[in-house]
């Protein structure tokens, strides 16, 4: 069987839209995704290097945030469920296939340090800015938020600023 | 009244109710489209807009989402998550992630997404954020003069431009609609062919007549709290509605009796109320007359809600304002607390007493006035020792 018809964007955007209303009215916070990758990277760091975490200054300020277990954190859990629901979009879209996909006028190599690199600087970026794309730019707008906006302003714009210099990566 | 957690929706429940919210949230991001990178960045070089149509139709839906809940009373915003304003760590952290996001081709959820349906360039992504954030953690001194400059607090983005909250989501609405519709003619050129998607042009229409018709309605409503703050501030709108009143003398004896059922809302300002507060009072102004706190008490079954004010005047305020928003039994100290201060707590007898009923009230005045200031004192300690009790804003954000 062939791979499904992705859905109708607007569709999709309006679905996600409620989805994340209902996270709003349920939980009075909005989505998040970055978040949860400093949750688990603080439990790698608290488990490897014992004692560590507890002196250096931002995992101090992180633990005044979040009292208690790091993984026992709202967006860990989301993004545990995130894992779900994709993987069952992907079955029954007949969308699962372990592949690493890159444009066929770039190789293999350039998309795996690409991957590596721009998913270093996403990582840190979510840092700097208090969020992603989801936690920052969609909830902030759904608040409307001045600092969520900036950052998604920031993030689209950037993203069209430096487009140009990596086209030969995708097209 | 919403946020639903923690009342409703115990803090562990909550977490359930995560894995929920994140299953849906993975499955909408997997069937748009967004587990794989070469539809992500379609946006950046205009062959696919639609990271574009998704993300901006699910922020306007759920903004406008949001201003409904909030003008109708079902959201108190005021416990809800507003990410905070750090203006240079936005806008830097912004463009490195904008950066990330043309070489990487995903952002942190989507590539969650993508990964979770065996894209291994996702996987390296997530692994790349991982150094991401161990860079900014052990680096975490170094940039924190970045991270915490120009703090704005949490404001919002209508108010930074000095408009009205209805006038920005109108703007912001009008925004996503002409991209939405300035982007088919940019791919049809990129492509050379518009866009097959395009084709269920019967949804399409009838989605933004839906999205269209919610929005004038949102916006052409005048707003609820501004309206109805207004109202009780004319001082007409106040005398034609009746309100009960409670005499001092009665709200006394409720005191002294301990009487379960009453419940005391003082709108006095916060450094009178703090200097003295009458038992089962609590502080309120009329703006947090719609918050959650309040909602909570004038929602309970079977209690009397007394209203009191320096002036009977400004407690039948919050006493036609708790009815418009639809409570019942509300009373209004007569007198206000003035009076109640004059019959009761500092009562001094005026002279002798002539019939039987001034005599009556007289003794149980003497009483009262003993009796009250001892159990203000007694509250007083209480409050001290249990700390405040509001219900605080969530943390949110990543």
């Amino acid at each position: 069987m062939n791979e499904k018809k992705f859905m109708n964007p607007y569709l999709a955007g309006f679905f996600l839209g409620l989805i994340l209303l209902a996270t709003i009215y349920i939980t009075g916070r909005g989505l998040g995704a970055s978040g949860a990758v400093k949750s688990v990277y603080t439990v790698v760091v608290e488990s490897v290097f014992p004692g560590y975490t507890s002196n250096a200054l931002y995992y101090q300020e992180y633990g005044k945030e979040h009292p208690g277990n790091p993984l026992k954190n709202w967006l860990v859990f989301e993004v545990i469920g995130v894992i779900i629901g994709a993987f069952i979009s992907g079955l029954i879209s007949n969308r699962l296939k372990l592949i690493l996909e890159h444009s066929p006028k770039s190789t293999v190599k350039v998309r795996i340090a690409g991957a590596l690199i721009g998913g270093l600087l996403f990582g840190f970026g979510a840092q700097l800015g208090r969020g992603c794309t989801s936690g920052a730019a969609l909830s902030g707008m759904a608040v409307l938020s001045t600092g969520g906006l900036i950052t998604m302003a920031a993030i689209f714009g950037g993203a069209y600023l430096f487009a140009y210099f990596f086209r030969k990566m995708w097209i | 009244m919403g946020p639903l957690v923690p009342e409703v929706i115990g803090n562990e429940l909550n977490f359930i109710v995560a894995l929920f919210i994140g299953i849906a949230f993975g499955f909408i991001l997997e069937q748009a489209g967004f587990s794989t990178s070469k539809k992500l960045v379609g946006l950046f070089y205009g062959y696919d807009f639609t990271v574009l149509r998704v993300f901006f139709t699910a922020g306007v839906t759920a903004m406008i989402g949001v201003i409904a809940l909030d003008h109708w009373g079902l959201l108190d915003m005021s416990l809800v998550y507003v990410n905070p304003t750090f203006l240079w760590s936005a806008i830097v952290g912004g463009l490195i992630m904008g950066l990330g996001f043309v070489v990487g081709g995903f952002c942190p959820g989507t590539s969650v997404c993508a990964a979770a349906i065996g894209k291994i360039d996702a996987m390296i992504f997530i692994g790349g954020s991982f150094l991401g954030v161990m860079i900014f953690a052990e680096g975490y001194p170094l940039f924190e003069h970045l991270y915490m400059s120009d703090a704005w607090g949490n404001v919002k983005v209508f108010e930074s431009l000095g408009m009205s909250q209805s006038l920005f989501a109108f703007l912001l609405t009008v925004i996503a609609v002409g991209a939405f519709w300035a982007t088919t003619f940019v791919e049809k050129k990129v492509n050379g062919e518009l866009n097959p998607e395009f084709n269920h042009k019967k949804l399409y229409y009838s989605l933004t007549a839906i999205a269209v018709v919610i929005a004038i309605s949102a916006f052409a409503l005048p707003d609820r709290k501004e309206n109805l703050l207004n109202k009780v501030n004319d001082e007409k709108f106040i005398t034609s509605n009746e309100v009960k009143l409670m005499t001092t003398d009665e709200l006394a004896f409720r005191i002294i009796d301990d009487d379960k059922n009453i419940q005391i809302f003082d709108l006095r300002a916060k450094k009178d109320f703090d200097s003295l507060n009458l038992p089962k009072s609590n502080n309120y102004t009329l703006e947090s007359l719609f918050e959650k706190d309040a909602n909570k008490l004038l929602s309970l079954k079977n209690k009397k809600n007394v209203f009191i004010a320096d002036d009977e005047q400004t407690a039948r305020k919050g006493a036609v304002l708790a009815l418009k928003l639809g409570f019942t039994d509300i009373y209004v100290l007569q007198g206000g607390m003035e009076q109640f201060k004059k019959d009761i707590i500092y009562f001094k007898i005026p002279g002798i007493a002539n019939t039987q009923s001034e005599k009556d009230t007289y003794r149980f005045r003497t009483k009262a006035s003993n009796v009250i200031p001892m159990l203000i004192q007694e509250n007083k300690e209480k409050h001290k020792s249990s700390g405040e009790n509001k219900t605080k804003r969530v943390v949110g954000g990543c």
